[in-house]
């Protein structure tokens, strides 16, 4: 069976993909020659629709190629398909799409996380060379790793070119990737890390071979246990599990030491808030003009650029806009937009205070297993917010992080998070591929 | 942070300045809804911020602008539009 037929095959057994090719074209030669790439759907490929999960966006094809996408065709790789994902990242369990809700390959009953659901999929699925383009703004690499038991690495902010992605929130957004292994993503990064002239956040710092760290011995390496990360709230299973894969790397040298981060407690409304506010911007420009969902003209500019949005945005994208645009508006600004800004500083300091002690910190990536479709349907949309409690600061943080897989809990893949000072992706490599080879 | 509660009142405003039309029930929803969310955000009060410059990025990024060139796009902005006429968008009635 030919790599399209086996994409085909896990998508009609977990629904992960939003759009699949009619044929693949693979360059010849390349860092990624042999490997077909997946494409979170938020992110734009040539010639294929390209929807972020969301009805606005339906029968949007763009005419260019996302430059991460464009770096990994000039090293050879294949672009598989569009990943299914929560509409435009707006979601943990990838169940907030008007498309493909998919299904956790290790058990169909349950989702894989989100938002970057399908790209997780995938890559527990494949059994062929596969590498997925995810992204992140909150946790929505970490969470689906973490859910499917396989590699996340989300980068530094800046490190990869956004260009070419459909914006969440312009100071939170990552484009990272996923793979079986550490080794595999750090492949990946190692791609489409660097300099952009369409993007004028991306860092200008030097771009390594992020797999060579891979190799490399842990010993003398200092790892600090946050504190907070292991709080009420993370499931005892989940603790256990990270815990092993602790002293795994205590056996293989690694100084452990106990810290503190006092502002994470702050994390989730400062991101949430800040989050939403940049995303009620980003989406007032769909409107049924340009590109995706068309109406008939009918009525004035406002009434239908309304039409056109309210039946286009998907429930959790009309929240988001409206808690968004209140959290911006005249009298609630600097209640909320600035104090959130503020409290995100005391959170940036809380972390560069820890990396002076610390080479990268440790703790569970989710503070549970993947649940069940059934316990998410009972769940209220702040419930769905905290499940993200333990990746939303270092998101905010713009810290680079990988969830590597560290035993399981109830029979289901347990996550294990490891964060390093900015532009630190390196260590997180090697940490990483520490805890991996057991 | 604002001691001001978020009504139904607030909600429909707030909808329209983003241009979205809501049903009874999606009003009803999302009042109660926002309403559990505004007061878990109000727990950033317990901050103290005095003197604490926001954090519009999470990094210092060198600013890089690129040679002032001009050079044309491959591609049609309108290739993606349904409503087009002559080259141009074509858009609804301004009133």
């Amino acid at each position: 069976m030919n790599v399209l037929e086996q994409a085909r095959r896990i998508d009609r057994r977990y629904k992960a993909f939003n759009h699949l090719p009619e044929s693949l074209e693979a360059g010849a030669e390349g860092r990624l020659a042999g490997f077909s790439v997946s494409v979170k759907d938020n992110v734009c490929v040539e010639g294929m629709p390209s929807t972020a999960g969301s009805r606005v966006l339906e029968g949007y094809i763009p005419p260019f190629d996302a430059t991460v996408v464009a770096k990994c065709r000039l090293e050879g790789a294949a672009v598989l398909g569009k990943t299914a994902q929560d509409g435009f990242g707006f979601g943990t369990f990838n169940v907030n799409t008007a498309y493909s809700v998919p299904l956790n390959p290790h058990d169909p009953e349950r989702s894989p996380g989100g938002s970057s659901g399908g790209a997780a999929v995938v890559t527990t699925a494949a059994e062929f060379p596969h590498l997925a383009i995810s992204e992140s703004t909150g946790g929505s690499i970490s969470c689906p790793a973490s859910f499917c038991g396989v590699v996340g690495i989300t980068p530094t902010y800046g490190r990869t070119s956004r260009w070419g992605l459909i914006d969440y929130a312009n100071s939170l957004d990552k484009i990272g990737c996923m793979g079986k292994t550490v080794r595999d993503a750090a492949l990946l990064l190692s791609v489409i890390s660097g300099p952009d002239r369409y993007d004028s956040t991306v860092l200008h710092s030097p771009v390594g071979d992020y797999t060579a760290y891979a190799d490399e011995q842990v010993e003398g390496l200092h790892v600090g246990v946050p504190r907070e990360y292991f709080a009420e709230g993370v499931d005892q299973g989940v603790s256990d599990a990270v815990w092993r894969g602790i002293k795994r790397l205590e056996g293989k040298g690694a100084e452990i030491s106990d810290v503190s981060l006092p502002f994470t407690r702050y994390s989730l409304s400062s991101y949430y808030i800040i989050a939403m506010a940049e995303a009620s911007t980003n989406l007032a420009k769909f409107c049924g003009l340009r590109y995706g969902l068309h109406l008939p003209l009918e009525g004035t500019f406002d009434e239908y650029f309304s039409a056109v949005r309210s039946e286009g945005f998907g429930d959790e994208a009309k929240r988001r806009i409206i808690l968004g645009t209140y959290a911006r508006m005249a009298g609630y600004r600097d209640a909320y937009y600035l104090k959130a800004l503020k409290v995100r500083t005391r959170v940036i300091e809380d972390f560069k205070r820890v990396f002076r002690g610390v080479d990268v910190l440790v703790a569970p990536t989710m503070p549970v297993v993947a649940p069940r479709f059934d316990e998410i349907a009972d769940m209220e949309p702040i419930q769905h917010y905290m499940m993200d409690v333990l990746t939303v600061a270092p998101n905010l943080a713009g810290i680079p992080m990988a969830s590597v897989p560290c035993g399981q809990s109830d029979g289901m893949p347990v996550g294990l998070h490891l964060m390093a000072d900015h532009m630190g992706e390196g260590e997180v490599v090697r940490a990483a591929a520490a805890v991996e080879a057991g | 942070m604002s001691d001001a509660e978020i009504d139904r009142g607030t909600v429909r405003r707030v909808a329209e300045v983003a241009r979205l039309n809501l049903t009874p029930e999606e009003l009803e929803r999302y009042e109660r809804q926002l309403k559990v969310i505004i007061e878990a955000f109000r727990m950033l009060d317990e901050v103290d911020t005095e003197g604490v410059e926001p954090s519009y990025h999470p990094i210092e990024i060198e600013g890089t602008l690129r040679d002032d060139e001009a050079w044309r796009w491959s591609w049609s902005p309108l290739a993606n539009s349904k409503h087009k006429e002559d080259g141009y968008f074509r858009g609804p009635r301004i009133q």
